[in-house]
């Protein structure tokens, strides 16, 4: 933990979380910060969405203290492959939902998120990955300088999840917010990345998509046959460079 | 209006339900709940037997048993030994069971058992009348209240919740407005086709709104036509009107699925 020199967004001091005897988080320590990407991963079960829930708030840690800068906005994607609402709505009134109120706002956000054609369709006419980027829009809609994403392409095929981490990318380096995201494709970890934390209750490791990427705890938890499969998606990366990894 | 002729006390009663059942029904459609719905109607039995038995009134005992049921639920839930819809099926079928031995305990042999199952609207009197026009207008000045944290919530729990939305104090809001729907329609449908009430006329109306309100604008109108083609339709053909109502809510239903050349389904 590097806390002098990182502007610390949203972290976790040694939170663990307990219901009865299962043990769902163990003495987890997390940092985001400003302008970061940080993925957590790790097997199902491991307590991914639990340590999710108890950073923004929604879950009490049974241990521990969640520290957030006094400032921070966070805007949260739900894990919801499908849009399931029977509710007639179109996607603009579902973002002006979120609490803002400004048209401009709304036609802003939602041609970052390339849906701006979508504004007038109704909610259940969307596609999963449309679904995703509206989700997303209505995050940006509340100006987060963090955004919270569980499982972000959990129902969106290997395009379109490429061009929604090319998205996310963009939007960090545009509008400069931290992002903290929590996935469970193995097959892919973000390139633009920076931080990759490695969760089976406890943090086993973190650092660098390339350092996890040879980390023998990492090796331990998803198996020699599964690690192989681990393509780092090379975004923002010199040509070559994910040779040295290949 | 001649408040002294009993089909006309029977026709405003009906309306005035359906006004206030319309608008409820449609959380029920959205949110997944019409076998829910049903199980709690079912239970309303128990809440009359209840209400005799304490000398509480039947609105205060249905509301206590639906109340009552609605925890079970939460408690049976979590088994996971047992699927969600095993257990409604449980709690359904037991509580109506539970309603009708009760019943009999309390009202001896001369309970008029067809007019709780499916209503007895003709009997309607004028104090009846005035109970659901007010416990009506009660209702849905609550639900106006409630409808966008209820609406948000309904939506998307985990993005209401996220935005501070008090998710699980606004589905048992819900729980409670439905069953007081529920201890005012019993009397008009009984308690075995209540739960149509709610969810037949905002299903119809699912099929030409474009946004929640002019859903439930759309429904109260489907619902009062179905009261009103019902009562008539029982009038002439000299058959019951509980029944007749639902059966006009539903060829209502069956006309909104047929495809309109002008009107491209919604989705």
């Amino acid at each position: 933990m590097n806390l002098s020199k990182k502007d610390v967004l949203l972290g976790a001091r040694g939170v663990s979380l307990r219901r009865g005897p299962s043990v769902l988080l163990d003495h987890v320590d997390i940092d985001v910060g400003a302008g970061e990407i940080v993925t957590i991963i790790g097997p199902n079960g491991a307590g991914k969405t639990s340590l999710l829930r108890v950073l923004l708030g929604l879950v009490k840690p049974t241990e521990g203290e969640v520290e957030r800068r006094a400032d921070v906005q966070i805007g949260y994607l739900p894990q919801q492959p499908r849009v399931d609402s029977l509710v007639p709505m179109s996607v603009s009134r579902f973002l002006a939902m979120g609490g803002s109120r400004s048209k401009n706002a709304l036609v802003t956000a939602s041609r970052e998120c390339g849906v701006e054609n979508r504004l007038e369709a109704p909610l259940r006419s969307l596609s999963g990955g449309e679904w995703q980027r509206v989700l997303l829009a209505r995050a940006l809609l509340t100006e987060p300088n963090l955004l919270v994403l569980d499982e972000p392409t959990s129902n969106v095929d290997f395009a379109g999840q490429i061009s929604f981490y090319e998205l996310l990318s963009e939007l960090r380096n545009r509008r400069g917010c931290g992002i903290l995201m929590v996935s469970h494709d193995l097959h892919m970890v973000m390139g633009s990345t920076d931080i990759v934390v490695c969760l089976d209750r406890h943090v086993c490791c973190s650092g660098s998509a390339e350092a996890i990427a040879h980390h023998p705890e990492y090796a331990r938890l998803f198996a020699p046959a599964t690690a192989s499969m681990l393509a780092i998606y090379p975004h923002n990366h010199p040509a070559g460079h994910e040779k040295e990894h290949a | 209006m001649d408040l002294d002729d009993f089909f006309m006390r029977a026709l405003l009663a009906g309306i005035g339900i359906a006004i206030v059942a319309a608008p409820l029904g449609c959380f029920v459609v959205w949110r997944r709940m019409a076998y829910f719905g049903d199980a709690m109607a079912h239970s309303a039995l128990i809440g009359v037997a209840l209400g005799i038995a304490i000398g509480i009134s039947r609105p205060a005992g249905v509301v206590l048993a639906v109340g009552i049921l609605a925890v079970l639920f939460v408690v049976l839930e979590r088994k996971s030994w047992i699927s969600g819809d095993t257990g409604l099926g449980i709690l359904a079928h037991s509580s109506l069971a539970l309603g009708l031995v009760a019943l009999s305990l309390v009202g001896g042999r001369g309970v008029n058992y067809s007019a709780y199952l499916f209503g007895d609207i003709l009997a309607v009197s004028r104090e009846d009348l005035l109970h659901i026009y007010v416990f009506g207008a009660v209702l849905l000045a609550a639900l106006l209240v409630v409808w966008r944290p209820l609406l948000s919530a309904t939506v998307h729990q985990d993005l209401a919740q996220a935005e501070g939305v008090r998710v699980y104090r606004m589905r048992a809001i819900l729980i409670l407005l439905i069953a007081l729907v529920i201890a005012l329609a019993m009397q008009l449908v009984g308690v075995l086709l209540t739960t149509s009430l709610l969810i037949i006329p905002a299903a119809t109306a699912r099929r030409y709104a474009r946004t929640p309100e002019s859903m439930a604008v759309l429904a109260v109108l489907i619902g009062v036509l179905s009261v009103v083609f019902g009562m008539y339709g029982s009038l002439w053909w000299d058959v019951p009107s509980g029944p007749s109502i639902v059966l006009a809510a539903t060829g209502l239903f069956v006309f909104s699925l047929l495809p309109l050349p002008f009107f491209p389904s919604p989705d």
